[in-house]
């Protein structure tokens, strides 16, 4: 079951980055340096190849794998944000949740690894004005349905925002009217998570 | 897309491993993880000097491996930061019992990247961050300005200190004082392709250009119509002294750098200008670099860098160096 689903996720995961690589990139080309598609989809295959092995581990140990996978293939700053978040969760998380408290505490583990390494927080046009709002979602309990609707909704507000961290900052007032790259990729995760927890 | 290339897939490794041939007697090149080493054995206890950051820049870094300059450097994907892996093992190869010096460009992924193979390396390191571009500077960034070509002067000046025996806290104290010593800002005619994305990053108009651009092709404080070069570079001295200080009687580095896309016919030309317009502020220019060194693929558009120098650091910048891009004795 585990195995099983942990490879689901991963295929679901590279599935969607891979369809929306170019659009990410479109996005950062925008307001950033325009590789963030490039670079999540090198992520996703560096995953995709150690697939078998990830999945054979229990929950924790495969996170911790598909953490150290990302951080030692993806580079710029979404390979240690993405990566250090897998790493925390994989040190939270001693077995697969069996609710949706646990996927909670687990998530905020990630989310606080975030913080810590991009030295950011809510509302400086990050993918933490994505995962901050679905962590909520998840604490209150919501159904699958709201958080995907979340997380896309949440992408989206990352529009008007000033970017306050990563290249897209040193735009200043011109980063306004974007969507956010990282904010969009941490989206399409969490609606490839959504699709394959509802059909569990 | 029009490119020398053979798969956009291999650019890298192919260019790196041509770099390897072309350079065999001052550099190793490793292709798996991506880091060059310096071929020539440091002295005993010497702090080793590692450096990298996206490809696209070169001859930043690599180019600056060898004697009294880095000791290895880490190639990432065109504009994107390496990977821990690539640092931890040009650090293992480098490591002569002195320690290792980080040098990183200030961007928020090349920053995080080093930070984790720092946080991974079992034995003592240190970072030095340089962040030189006077163009984005509103304190709205948190981000904190960028790292362009002032990382070279960093480089030299540092790799001669550790040459002549500095501990790892004096390198980065003096590769600091290098980094506040200087400024730089860079103005853009055209834009840069990145292989593999395969159009340019982005659109100007064929009479504008971009003041401030950053070496990815970023926007920078504005767009505006060309003007002669010697407008340009009023503009750029002017803002480079103003936030480093530099003035009335004033020792500097002058690098006129290209972005990868201009003649040096130009690049001189703009010398010229820097010289002048230095002369008419009573600054002295006391050493200068002109020419590609700190690079943003095909980019047409130039750099201006300036460093204060004392007794110290210009001592240390004419001290023997032999790398594939900068080799004096």
């Amino acid at each position: 079951m585990t195995k099983n689903l942990i490879s689901r996720l991963i295929a679901k995961i590279a599935d969607s980055i891979c369809a929306s690589a170019d659009d990410l990139t479109k996005l950062d080309q925008a307001i950033g340096d325009g590789d963030h598609g490039i670079n999540m989809r090198r992520g996703v295959e560096a995953l995709l190849k150690q697939g078998d092995d990830i999945s054979r581990q229990d929950f924790s140990t495969a996170l911790r794998k598909a953490g150290t996978a990302i951080v030692m293939s993806v580079g710029g700053a979404s390979g240690p944000l993405y990566g250090s978040a897998l790493l925390a969760m994989a040190k939270t998380a001693s077995s697969m949740p069996s609710n949706q408290a646990e996927v909670g505490v687990v998530v905020a583990a990630g989310i606080d690894a975030v913080k810590a390494r991009g030295k950011s927080d809510a509302g400086a046009k990050t993918m933490l004005d994505v995962l901050i709002p679905v962590h909520r979602e998840i604490e209150n309990g919501s159904s699958i349905d709201r958080i995907r609707r979340v997380a896309e909704e949440s992408a989206t507000a990352t529009k008007p925002l000033l970017a306050k961290k990563g290249r897209a900052a040193f735009l200043g007032e011109r980063s306004i009217g974007h969507i956010d790259p990282g904010a969009k990729s941490a989206a399409l995760i969490v609606h490839a998570v959504c699709e394959v927890l509802e059909k569990r | 897309m029009k490119k020398l290339i053979n798969g956009v897939d291999e650019v890298l490794s192919e260019s790196l491993r041509g770099f390897g041939i072309a350079h065999s007697d001052l550099v190793e090149v490793s292709l798996e993880p991506r880091f060059v080493t310096r071929r020539a054995k440091a002295p005993d206890e010497k702090v080793a000097l590692v450096s990298g950051g996206g490809s696209g820049h070169e001859p930043l870094h690599a180019g600056f491996v060898g004697i009294g300059m880095l000791d290895a450097a880490c190639p990432g994907e065109v504009f994107t930061s390496p990977t821990p892996d690539q640092m931890l093992a040009a650090a293992s190869a480098a490591d002569c019992g002195g320690g290792i010096l980080w040098i990183v460009k200030n961007y928020a992924g090349d920053v995080m990247n080093f930070e984790m193979a720092g946080e991974m390396f079992e034995g003592q390191c240190a970072m030095i961050l340089t962040n030189d571009d006077v163009a984005v500077e509103s304190s709205l960034h948190s981000q904190g300005r960028r790292g362009v070509a002032a990382t070279i002067a960093v480089e030299k000046i540092v790799g001669a200190a550790a040459e002549r025996g500095d501990d790892l806290a004096a390198c980065q104290s003096v590769g600091e004082r290098v980094n506040s010593a200087s400024g730089s800002m860079g103005i853009a005619l055209t834009s840069c392709t990145v292989p593999a994305a395969g159009k340019p990053t982005f659109d100007i108009g064929a009479d504008e250009i971009e003041i401030g651009v950053g070496i990815h092709g970023e926007p920078g404080r504005r767009r505006e119509q060309l003007r002669t070069a010697d407008e340009l570079v009023g503009e750029l001295v002017e803002a480079i002294v103003a936030s480093t200080g530099a003035g009335q009687g004033s020792e500097v580095l002058a690098i006129v750098n290209g972005m990868g896309g201009t003649p040096l016919l130009e690049l001189y030309l703009l010398f010229d200008a820097v010289s002048r317009e230095c002369d008419s502020r009573g600054m002295t220019i006391s050493r200068s670099l002109v020419g590609n060194f700190c690079t943003s693929l095909e980019m047409q558009g130039f750099s201006l860098t300036l460093t204060k120098l004392d007794d110290e650091l210009r001592e240390l910048w004419d001290a023997p160096v032999r790398t594939a891009a900068l080799n004096w004795n």
